[in-house]
Order: C-alpha cells, then sequence, then structure tokens
C-alpha cells in the first residue's frame, strides 16, 4: 500500500532536550489515526514538525504519490501540498464573519495577486454554505466568528481545514472542552472527512479515541512505543507503565 | 587736569630723591669690574642697537665666563639695562617708588638710585632680543634652579634654533636631574637632526629617533622631506636632491598641470581657457557676427572654435595652442619634485625613518581605535543595560527609555546647581538620578504599562506619547539651550600612552561603570529573591502568581530598577555630552538596537551587541574619518543585514522557550 | 462590479461626498478662486493636511490592517517629495540659468547651462557637479515614476530583508525606524547628493506656471491633492474590504493561523509594505511643492511615529478613522504650535499653548491608547450600534 506521508528516523533536540527521538510514522491516504501520549511525549512538536513549523535535526519526511521530502518547504508551501492543521486552542479569526473566514480557506490559488481580484463566484458561495451546514453553522455565517461558542469556533476550524481540501489533516485534541452532545458531533465530522482523506487526531481522551474506532499510535518520550488498535495498545505492558506507572 | 598735576608732583618727587640718595651712589669701586669693562669695550654698538652689528657684543658677553654673563644678557633682553649718562656705565636698573635702583652687575650690589632723567635705557629691538634668547639659553639650561632649566628647555622645544645645538650639548655633561637630563638628550637628537653639522652627523640622529612615535619627531623629520615642484630646461642640473621625476601626463602630473606650471614661469604662452575664448568673442561682436560666424550658432563649441580661429587669423587673438603644440613644448622640460634639504643621505634617512614611525603609528593607532571602540561600547552598554532588563527581560518595550537617561542626566545638572562640589554633587547625583528615575518607572508602569502587558505595539506607542510628553516637559524646564554637567577635576585629565593613545579619565570611567552595572545586573538577576521573581514573573506569569509571587509588585520594581539605571546612565552620559532634553532621543534607537543585536533576555548579548555596535562604528569612522554621519548609516544597514542571519540576536533563546 | 463594491461599502461614498464638499467649499472661500475668505497659506495648510491624510490611509492599510507597525512610512514620505523636488529644482533653476545666460554676449553651450545650474544648485554644499542621482532631474516623467518608484524598490528590498527573516512585531518597528533614522542621518551628509541639510527649497514655484498667482496654484494642488486622497481612499478601500482584505487582517490578528492556510505571509506583508510605501511616496510628492521645502529633518524618526500617532487617535482599522486622525491632530497642532492659539494667564503661570502642546498631545496619546483604542472612529461604531438598537 503506497502511504500518503512517511516520516523515519526524525530527531530534533531543544536546547539539549530531545522532543523527537528518531521517530518513525506513516498514514495512508484515506485513514483516520490516532495519536495518544502523556505529556511531552512529543505530540505536538511531531505536528510542528510536519507541519514545517519545526525543522528537525535529522530525518526524512516523503508525502504523496512523488514521494517528495517536506523538508525545504515552510509552512505556506506545505499547507498548499494539501496539508491542514487545527490547533489545540481553537484559531479562528474572530474578527472576521464566520463566512469571511471560511472563503479565506477555502481551495483557491493563494498567491497575493490572484487574491487581490478574486471575487467569490457563486459555486464559491454554495461551497461555503455546504460546509456550514456540515458543521452546523448554516445559520451563523454573517456573524463574526468571535461571537461564537467555544464548540462552534472548534466546528469552525474543522470547516476551515475542510474547506482547505487537504490531503491530510492533523487536528489537535479537537474535542477538548466540549459537551458530550457537541463530542458527538465532532466525531462524526472526522469520521466522515477521513473517508476521503487521510486524518490525524491527537487526543488525550480515551473515551473520545474509542469512539473514533480507528488506529492508534502510542508517542512516549519522542518516539513511537506501540501501534494497532486500542484494545490491542491498552494491553500493552509497556503502554500501561508509562500511563500508570509514573 | 588733575592727572597731570598729580604727574608734576611724582616727577618732582623723583628728582628730588635723586638728590638725596645721590652721595651714596658714589663709593663703587673702580677696580674689579671685568663685565662692566667688556660691556664698555662694546658701548658703542650696544647703544647703537642694530640687529646687524650686535653680534661681537653679546658673543663677548656671553663668552666672558664671567658669573654675571647671564645677568646682564637677561637685563639687557628685559629692557632692563640703563646707561648711566653722567658716567656712560651700564647698569641693571630697577624701578622704585623714588626713581631707578642701578645694580651693578659684576658687584650685584645696588650703587644707588637715579632719577630717570640721568639715565639712558637699552632698548634692544626684537631682532637683538632674539640673538639675546639665543645666547642666554646656555646659562638657562645650566642654570642652578631646575624649574628655570626645565623652563629654557621647553622655550627651546617649542621654537628651535640651529644656536641653541651647542649650548643644549655643553649643558648635558653637568645636568644632574634624571627627567631633565633625557628630554635634554632627546631636544639635543632633534636638534641635531634639524641643524647637525654633518651629513653623517644628522643621519645618525635620524637613525637613533627612528622608532619614535612622538610628534616632535614627525615634526623634525617632515620639514627635510618638503618638497617643491620645479621645472628645468633640458636636463636635471647637478647637486639638487631630486624626491620624484614627474612625466608630464603621468599619475602625479597631469598634462593641464605641468604646462600650467610653464606658463606659470613664463616658458610658455598662458593657456587659453573656454572662458577666454568666451570674452574674447565677446569683445569682437560685429554685427551679430563673430569672426564670420552667426551669434546665434555660438552655442555650439565646436564653432565658438571655428569663430575664435577666425579671430587668431585676423591677429585678434592669442593663438590656440594644439595637442602637437603643447607635447612638443613639454617635452623640453624635465618636471620634478626637489627637496629643500640639499643632502640626499638625509632625506633618504628622513624617508625611511618616516616610514617605520608610520608603520609604528598605524599599528598604535588601530590600538586607540580599539580604545576608542570600547569606551563607545561601554556607553551603549550603559545606555542598552537598563533597556536589557525592561525590554529584554521583560518585553516591555519603553520608548520614553532616553527619557529617563534625560531625566538622570538633567537631575545631575540640577544637583551641581546646589552643591557646587563637583565631586561631592557627582557622588549625590547618582543615587538621586536612581531614585528619581526609579520613581519616574514605577510611575509610569503602574499608570501606563500594566495595562497594556502583552500588546506590544500599544505599550510602544502609549510610552511614545510619555516620551515626547516628558521631552518637552524638560524644554519647558530648562530651556533649548544645552546645560552643562561638569565633571569632577580628577576625571578631567586623559591617559596618555603615547602622542598617538590616549584616552580620558571620564571614558575609563564609564567603562567601569559599565563593568559595576553588569556585575550589578548579574548578581540582582542571578543571586537576589527579586531577580529570581523577575524571571519567573517573565516566564510564566501565570504560574508565578499562583505560587504566591505578586507579579505586580515584581514588574513595577522590575521596571524601576531598569529605569532607575537608566538614570544612572544618565548622570554618565550627562558629563561628556551636552545636557538637552533630546539627549536620550540620540541614544535611543542604539540602544535598542544594541539589546536587539545581541539577542533580547540575555544581559551576555546586551554586552556583545554593544562591543559590536561600538566597534563597528568606530571602525567605519576610521575608514571614513571625515564623515561621522556617513558611519552611523553604514552601521545602521549593517544592522538590518546582521538581523537577517541572526533574527534573534548574537545569542539567541532557542526551541519553545524562544516563544513566536 | 463598481456599483457593487460602492454598494457593499457605503461609507466610501459618504467619504468621497464629504471630501468633494470640503473641496468645493475650499475653493468657493480661496483667495485664488474665490470669495478671499481663506488665506492662500490657510489653502496650502489645508492642501498638505489632505496630502497627510492620504499617508494616513497608507499607515492605516499596513498597520491598522495587516499589523505592521511600520516607523519608516514618514521616510517614504520624503523620499516623494525628495523625487519631485528634484525636478521642481531643476526645473526652475534651469529656467532661470536660462534667462540670465540669454542676456549675455555669446549664447551659452550645454555645458555652460548644465555648469550654471549646478553651481547654482550645489553651490550650498561646495560644489558644482551634478551627482548621478540627478541624472533624470530634467524629466518630469521619469521624476513622477520614481516618486512611486523609490520608495516603492526600497520598501520592497527592507520589506523582503526583514519579512524573509521572520521580523516581526516591535522589532520590525525598531528595525523601520532604525531605517528611517539611518536615511536622515544619510541625506545630511552634503555629498548625499541632495544638497545635505539645506534640502531641496523653492519647491512651490512650479516651473512653466510662473504667470500663475500662489493664490491659484494652492486651489489647483488642493484638488491635486483631493484627487489623489479620493483615489487612494477608494484604492484602500477595495483593498480590504475583498479576500486579501480578510487575508491580511488575518495576519494582523493570527500571523501563523493564516499560513497554516497556506498563505505564503511574507510575500503579503511585503505586498501590502510595498504598496503603502508607493502611496507614501505619492502623498510626499503632492505635500512638499506646498511645503515649499524638504530637508532631512522632515524624515527624522519621530515623523513617522506622529503618523502613527495620528492614526491611533483617528482609529486604526477603520479607514476613516486614519483621514479624521491625520486631518484633526495635524490641523489642531498647527494651530497650538503655530502660536494662534491665544494663552491663558493663569496670574502666577502664563499657560503657554506654544509650550504646553506637545505634552497635552503625548498624554492623550498615552490616554487614547489606554482607554479608547479604537480611537475617535470608535465614537462613530457606537453612534451606528445606538442607531441600530433604537431602530430595533
Amino acid at each position: 500500500m503506497s502511504q500518503l506521508l512517511e516520516v523515519s528516523g526524525v530527531s530534533v533536540t531543544f536546547d539539549g532536550f530531545r522532543a523527537i527521538n528518531n521517530l518513525s510514522f506513516a498514514i495512508g491516504s484515506a485513514e483516520l489515526r490516532a495519536i495518544i501520549g502523556p505529556n511531552g511525549a512529543g505530540k505536538t512538536t511531531f505536528m510542528d514538525i510536519v507541519t514545517g513549523k519545526t525543522r528537525p535535526d535529522a530525518g526524512r519526511i516523503r508525502w504523496g504519490d512523488k514521494g517528495i521530502s517536506l523538508l525545504g518547504l515552510n509552512e505556506a508551501q506545505i499547507a498548499r501540498e494539501g496539508i491542514g492543521r487545527k490547533f489545540q486552542k481553537p484559531t479562528v479569526f474572530e474578527d472576521q464573519t464566520v463566512q469571511e473566514n471560511l472563503l479565506m480557506a477555502l481551495k483557491a490559488k493563494r498567491g497575493a495577486f490572484s487574491v487581490l481580484f478574486w471575487k467569490p463566484q457563486p459555486a464559491d458561495l454554495e461551497r461555503v454554505r455546504a460546509l456550514a451546514t456540515e458543521i452546523g453553522l448554516e445559520d451563523a455565517l454573517p456573524l463574526k466568528s468571535g461571537t461564537l461558542s467555544h464548540g462552534q469556533k472548534q466546528w469552525l476550524e474543522i470547516g476551515m481545514l475542510l474547506a482547505q481540501e487537504p490531503r491530510l489533516l492533523l487536528v489537535d485534541e479537537p474535542a477538548a472542552g466540549m459537551t458530550p452532545a457537541e463530542r458527538e458531533h465532532t466525531t462524526a465530522i472526522l469520521v466522515e472527512a477521513a473517508k476521503t482523506r487521510a486524518v490525524v487526531v491527537v487526543e488525550h481522551d480515551m473515551e473520545f479515541v474509542r469512539r473514533l474506532d480507528c488506529r492508534v499510535t502510542v508517542l512516549h518520550e519522542g518516539a513511537v512505543l506501540a501501534e494497532g488498535s486500542l484494545d490491542h495498545v491498552t494491553a500493552n505492558k509497556e503502554v500501561i507503565d508509562v500511563y500508570l506507572g509514573r | 587736569m588733575r592727572r597731570r598735576v598729580l604727574a608734576s608732583l611724582g616727577l618732582l618727587l623723583v628728582v628730588f630723591g635723586t638728590f638725596a640718595q645721590s652721595p651714596a651712589a658714589q663709593p663703587a669701586s673702580p677696580e674689579a669690574a671685568p663685565m662692566q669693562d667688556i660691556l664698555q669695550e662694546h658701548a658703542a654698538i650696544i647703544t647703537k642697537s642694530s640687529r646687524k652689528t650686535i653680534g661681537p657684543a653679546i658673543d663677548a658677553v656671553a663668552g666672558s665666563g664671567l658669573g654675571s654673563a647671564q645677568r646682564v644678557l637677561e637685563a639687557w633682553q628685559a629692557k632692563e639695562m640703563w646707561q648711566r649718562q653722567s658716567d656712560g656705565l651700564f647698569f641693571h636698573a630697577q624701578k622704585t617708588d623714588t626713581g631707578y635702583d642701578l645694580i651693578d652687575f659684576d658687584s650685584g650690589e645696588s650703587v644707588g638710585v637715579a632719577s630717570k632723567d640721568a639715565l639712558q635705557q637699552i632698548k634692544p629691538n626684537s631682532g637683538i632680543r632674539a640673538l639675546l634668547a639665543v645666547a642666554l639659553v646656555q646659562f638657562q639650561l645650566s642654570d642652578p634652579d631646575p624649574t628655570r632649566r626645565a623652563e629654557a628647555l621647553l622655550s627651546l622645544e617649542r621654537d628651535p634654533t640651529s644656536g641653541a645645538l651647542a649650548p643644549l650639548r655643553t649643558s648635558i655633561p653637568g645636568e644632574g636631574d634624571p627627567v631633565l637630563l633625557a628630554n635634554k638628550q632627546r631636544l639635543e637628537r632633534l636638534l641635531t637632526i634639524a641643524y647637525g653639522s654633518s651629513d653623517e652627523e644628522r643621519t645618525q640622529a635620524i637613525d637613533d629617533m627612528a622608532g619614535d612615535l612622538g610628534v616632535d619627531v614627525r615634526a623634525t623629520l617632515n620639514p627635510l622631506l618638503v618638497t617643491t615642484r620645479k621645472v628645468y630646461e633640458g636636463a636635471l642640473p647637478e647637486g639638487v636632491n631630486v624626491a620624484l621625476r614627474l612625466t608630464p601626463g603621468g599619475e602625479r602630473l597631469s598634462r593641464t598641470e605641468a604646462y600650467a606650471l610653464l606658463a606659470e614661469q613664463n616658458l610658455a604662452p598662458a593657456p587659453v581657457t573656454a572662458d577666454d575664448i568666451r570674452t574674447t568673442l565677446a569683445a569682437h561682436i560685429d554685427g551679430g557676427y563673430v569672426g564670420g560666424v552667426p551669434l546665434a550658432q555660438l552655442s555650439d563649441p565646436a564653432r565658438r572654435i571655428a569663430a575664435y580661429e577666425a579671430l587668431v587669423d585676423a591677429q585678434k587673438a592669442a593663438p590656440l595652442l594644439t595637442e602637437a603644440d603643447i607635447t612638443d613644448l613639454l617635452a623640453a622640460y624635465v618636471f620634478a619634485d626637489i627637496y629643500a634639504e640639499p643632502s640626499t643621505a638625509v632625506t633618504e634617512a628622513a624617508n625611511a625613518a618616516l616610514r617605520r614611525i608610520e608603520t609604528k603609528v598605524q599599528l598604535n593607532q588601530t590600538l586607540d581605535l580599539g580604545l576608542d571602540a570600547l569606551s563607545l561600547g561601554s556607553i551603549y552598554f550603559l545606555a542598552a543595560i537598563g533597556l536589557a532588563i525592561t525590554f529584554g527581560v521583560m518585553g516591555v518595550i519603553n520608548m520614553a527609555h532616553g527619557e529617563f537617561i534625560m531625566m538622570g542626566a538633567y537631575t545631575g545638572y540640577v544637583v551641581q546647581q546646589v552643591i557646587p562640589d563637583h565631586t561631592l554633587s557627582i557622588a549625590v547625583a547618582i543615587p538621586l538620578a536612581f531614585g528619581v528615575t526609579f520613581l519616574a518607572g514605577v510611575a509610569l508602569e503602574r499608570l501606563v504599562i500594566r495595562w497594556l502587558y502583552n500588546r506590544p505595539l500599544e505599550t510602544l506607542l502609549a510610552t511614545f506619547g510619555v516620551s515626547i510628553a516628558l521631552q518637552q516637559l524638560a524644554k519647558n524646564i530648562f530651556g533649548t539651550q544645552a546645560r552643562p554637567l561638569t565633571a569632577p577635576d580628577w576625571l578631567g585629565g586623559a591617559w596618555v600612552l603615547n602622542d598617538v593613545v590616549s584616552i580620558s579619565y571620564i571614558r575609563i570611567a564609564i567603562f567601569g561603570l559599565a563593568l559595576i552595572f553588569l556585575g550589578l545586573f548579574l548578581f540582582i538577576m542571578k543571586r537576589t529573591r527579586l531577580g529570581l521573581e523577575t524571571r519567573a514573573v517573565t516566564q510564566n506569569p501565570g504560574m508565578a502568581a499562583s505560587m504566591g509571587i505578586n507579579t505586580d509588585r515584581v514588574n513595577m520594581l522590575t521596571f524601576g530598577l531598569g529605569s532607575g539605571i537608566a538614570g544612572i546612565a544618565g548622570v554618565a552620559i550627562g558629563l561628556f555630552a551636552k545636557v538637552t532634553s533630546e539627549l536620550g532621543q540620540d541614544y535611543i534607537v542604539q540602544s535598542f538596537m544594541t539589546v536587539v543585536v545581541g539577542g533580547v533576555g540575555n544581559i551576555w548579548g546586551t554586552l556583545l551587541g554593544a562591543g559590536l555596535i561600538g566597534g563597528l562604528q568606530k571602525s567605519i569612522e576610521w575608514l571614513n574619518p571625515s564623515n561621522t554621519l556617513a558611519a552611523q548609516t553604514y552601521m545602521i544597514i549593517f544592522i538590518i543585514i546582521f538581523i537577517q542571519f541572526r533574527p534573534r540576536g548574537i545569542i539567541a533563546l532557542k526551541g519553545r522557550a524562544a516563544g513566536d | 462590479m463598481n456599483r457593487s463594491f460602492f454598494a457593499r461599502n457605503p461609507s466610501v461614498l459618504v467619504f468621497l461626498a464629504t471630501l468633494g464638499l470640503a473641496t468645493l467649499v475650499i475653493t468657493a472661500a480661496s483667495e485664488g478662486l474665490g470669495l478671499g475668505l481663506i488665506s492662500t497659506s490657510m489653502v496650502k495648510t489645508l492642501g498638505k493636511t489632505l496630502c497627510l491624510a492620504l499617508i494616513a490611509v497608507a499607515m492605516d492599510l499596513v498597520w491598522g490592517y495587516a499589523g505592521i507597525l511600520s516607523l519608516g512610512h514618514f521616510a517614504f514620505f520624503g523620499l516623494g517629495g525628495y523625487m519631485i523636488g528634484m525636478w521642481l529644482m531643476y526645473e526652475r533653476t534651469s529656467q532661470i540659468v536660462t534667462q540670465n545666460l540669454a542676456n549675455a554676449p555669446i549664447p551659452p553651450t550645454a555645458e555652460e547651462i548644465s555648469d550654471a545650474i549646478g553651481s547654482q544648485i550645489f553651490g550650498v554644499v561646495g560644489s558644482a557637479e551634478f551627482p548621478l542621482i540627478w541624472s533624470f532631474a530634467d524629466s518630469l516623467v521619469i521624476q513622477l515614476l520614481l516618486v512611486v518608484a523609490v520608495p516603492g524598490l526600497l520598501a520592497l528590498v527592507f520589506g523582503w530583508l526583514a519579512f524573509r527573516s521572520r521580523v516581526a512585531g516591535v522589532y520590525l518597528s525598531i528595525l523601520t525606524q532604525a531605517m528611517t533614522l539611518a536615511l536622515a542621518l544619510y541625506l545630511f551628509q552634503n555629498d548625499s547628493g541632495l544638497r545635505g541639510n539645506n534640502g531641496l527649497s523653492g519647491l512651490q514655484n512650479i516651473p512653466h506656471l510662473d504667470q500663475v498667482p500662489q493664490s491659484v496654484l494652492s486651489v489647483w494642488f488642493l484638488w491635486a491633492s483631493a484627487l489623489a486622497l479620493a483615489l487612494g481612499y477608494v484604492f484602500a478601500a477595495w483593498i480590504v474590504s475583498g479576500k486579501f482584505g480578510s487575508v491580511i487582517r488575518g495576519i494582523r490578528d493570527n500571523e501563523s493561523r493564516v499560513r497554516f492556510l497556506g498563505y505564503s505571509v511574507e510575500r503579503y506583508k511585503l505586498f501590502i509594505f510595498t504598496v503603502t510605501a508607493m502611496i507614501a511616496g505619492i502623498a510626499g510628492a503632492l505635500y512638499y511643492p506646498q511645503a515649499g521645502i524638504i530637508n532631512p529633518a522632515e524624515l527624522a524618526p519621530v515623523a513617522s511615529i506622529y503618523l502613527a500617532v495620528w492614526v491611533a487617535i483617528g482609529g486604526r482599522g477603520r479607514l476613516y478613522g486614519a483621514v479624521i486622525g491625520a486631518c484633526f491632530v495635524s490641523l489642531i497642532s498647527t494651530w497650538f504650535t503655530g502660536g494662534q492659539a491665544p494663552d491663558i494667564n493663569l496670574g502666577f503661570y502664563t499657560f503657554a499653548w506654544v509650550d504646553w502642546w506637545t505634552i497635552l498631545l503625548g498624554l492623550s496619546f498615552v490616554l487614547v491608547t489606554l482607554f479608547a483604542p479604537k480611537g475617535i472612529g470608535g465614537l462613530f461604531d457606537l453612534i451606528a450600534t445606538r442607531n441600530e438598537e433604537t431602530q430595533e
């Protein structure tokens, strides 16, 4: 099976502290994957590396069918390659309306001049409406996104990710601070998204991970500790030690 | 009217006094008076007082070997030698209330008082006085009083004469004072270079002084190498000391210059310039035409020449020289720079010595530059260290920081108005400046900055508002003219290593102050509770607060500390710069640059940044010494480029701690 | 498209109408073309104010919308002024010199004319040679292009260097301030080729328009300034109303989020920085012929900070706020520091506005930053929301 993203032997050090230690990881083109691990396991740093925010000291990252390297690209270029990222804290542009937020994220040319002369076509507005419906914000389109609730902001951000039409979605703790009903909705959105693209969810909450019902990768001290179904990894002795032992 | 009465009364008194005392003046014994004899022998030329004829008289006195010779020469030079009209004898006369007290040269004793009418003053003109001064040098150089000897030596150094060489040499063996001896020997060498009798003697002296950095050595050597540009017909004559042969059209001498030289010496007709052509043409306008060319066409240079040639043909103008003519003319002459000094050996030795000195001077200049850079760097460091706390550690950008420096300087000025003693006033001003700016900083933090934490751009603008308000306030209070802040006298001089390397004590003091502050900063940040809490609050205010640290208080104190240090820096800067309301502005950009270049949040970075910026500015100034403005321009451009490669400064925080 | 643009941005129409009306009123009251109620120097002041409003719009674009607090835009303004000043001074001097030499018995050669102009212009800095940068000073078209090109190029190079290495926030502000200082210090030199601290003068005399009195010229310049402001305003409003506006506001609020959306933040910043520098250049080119003189002191870093002050007081992030701020603060400052305001005698102390105005301005600036971050423009929002509430 050809892999969409292949991370091999990546290491990164901050002032002597090894945040990522010879990490290898791969994901297929339409797969849902959860990454779990205790604090400081390197989950966020892993996402930073894939999205170009942090440059690794060693290792390779191959992407797509042609297996191009992501190491020489900056954040924007990586995003344009088709990797979308959702942050732990919901980051939407609060000063702008939901529609503006989604339009900005909508897949289109990203160059300054094309954007300057870009005008929304009816098809674009239709797409935005469809996305808004999918994330349950169709009534909120003209509202400033700063007025949305915490959960709505999370969905808006996921909606913006979907609008980018990425081939790989990196989602950092999407369910944090959500009500059970909101969690349900979020799970549904993610599972639906994973049918057409790769989705990596970083999560603490085992209950949420169980609901996603997917392969799980356990990170510990910057390296992969175990991989498999949730039941498989929770039965692993080392994983139990890491989570419970200390 | 009243004055005249008084004057005549005075005269009466004088006359009376003379009569009353004159019997006592008689007993001067006629035997043993060798000096008086010599003077009498030359009385004619002494009274004639002509520079041309006076020589034998001075030589006779100076060469008499008598102890009184110096007294005679000095009195003579000071216009205090008088001749008694009654018997023609010469005396040293000093004016007293009653008349002139006459002192016999031989005995050195007073022989009585005489009225002015009975005396004739010997008035040597300036030429004679100069000769007398030369004659005096040998006596003064051997004078028993060391201060007199030092004075004589000093005057000789300032105004060396050829005649002084011999007396100087004679005075050396008897010199007891080691300092004076060294000075004398040195001056002897210099005088030998300038006036030595033989070439060997002079080249020897030049070689002796070749390694010396003194300005006086260069001042002695340079005149030997003065050249004049000369033109000779055909070939160089024998016996001239050629510095450089010049070829017209070469690098050193353009054809135009060479030709101008010929014209100057009437060896060739004066060159016809474009101006000459225009004037000549203008003088020969004839009904709208000049030389057959219509006036309107004369804006074309080629037509102008044509018109001029026509005038030449009509013999109304001096002919233009063609390039070939000029070449021919120049070929007939030899151009050369000729030394005024005839001896080749001497000029060669002088050249070699100057080259050696030059190398040494450059080496020392580099050292001097290093010291300058160090001193400038410490000034920047001093200005920036307060900022390293407020901006570097706390992350607060305070545009009014420069105004705190200014406040410190004005505090120093005000203290000096109250306490006149400079040393004491500075000692009072430093803690007071700290106090004033500490309070100002605390007030600024409480009233403005604390509402704007985590909004750096707003902080920048609000503190800028404070900055312009404070500047204007200073203008309203102290006016726009510069106020002096005077350093104590013991900081006045400079530490002079040699004639090239020197550094003023103020700068050394500032360097020391910078070091003290560095130590203080390190101590406070690493060893005190406040430092620990400050670091905790800046790294994670929430966590620090939850651990029981009063973040408000810590922020306030830290900001006050940074501002207080700016105040002290202000006193130091005010000591060498004029205190004006714009004092702070001049340093604020450089200070921020220092912190940014060094790396925010790291005091060693600030130190390196200050050193780098100071060194850089001095080096650029050295490359283009005439233009300090350009130096600053290039320095800022360098910094902009530097930040390209090290956006976080020389010493950068890495990883997540650096934040975004 | 235009219809929909104005329909979406009614405030632009309001602004244009206000500007047009103000221009008409000033013209009708001017000495040159109207009733003579407003002196020529006042017309000039108002024309200059419009230019300042234009650069404030540019500043609002770059700071209020894109979040780049540039402390260098007045340098671009000054450069624009220098570029047009070169032509004005050259052409004017050339006219005078040609006139003088026309009386000479022999018609002058081209070289003589050029030498005479050179010594006339550069005599004050002890030179008669034309520096290289004056190569095109005889061409109005090229100098007009340079008005835009020189600030634009400087902004492009500087911005590329700065944004590329991700210098942002206060660091960028300090860096732009340093750039301004470097430029001002450079221009202060006598061998900068721009007459050192003498600057360029006599710019109010427009070549070939000798017959037109200053009173009329001042109105013409007022119109030109108003037109430039109108165009600049519409352009800025067009930029910020579309997706580009969304992106730059996004950059202002959360730069890295925009980056992860796939936008090259640096390019957008560079674009807006350069475009606003060009607008600043145009504003400067219209300002200095009305001021009559430009010298390096105009480029001092403090001028750029004042620009930020105007925009902040007017209300950043809204274009009319920038215009209001620039007009209000600069006019009121002119009035107070010009000595026109009557001093207040408190008996024990005479309160001279000339001395105290700057202090009050500085303090009011602190107050605005602290208590009214939206500036005067925020008041309009307040009124607007009130109206909406009462309508409901």
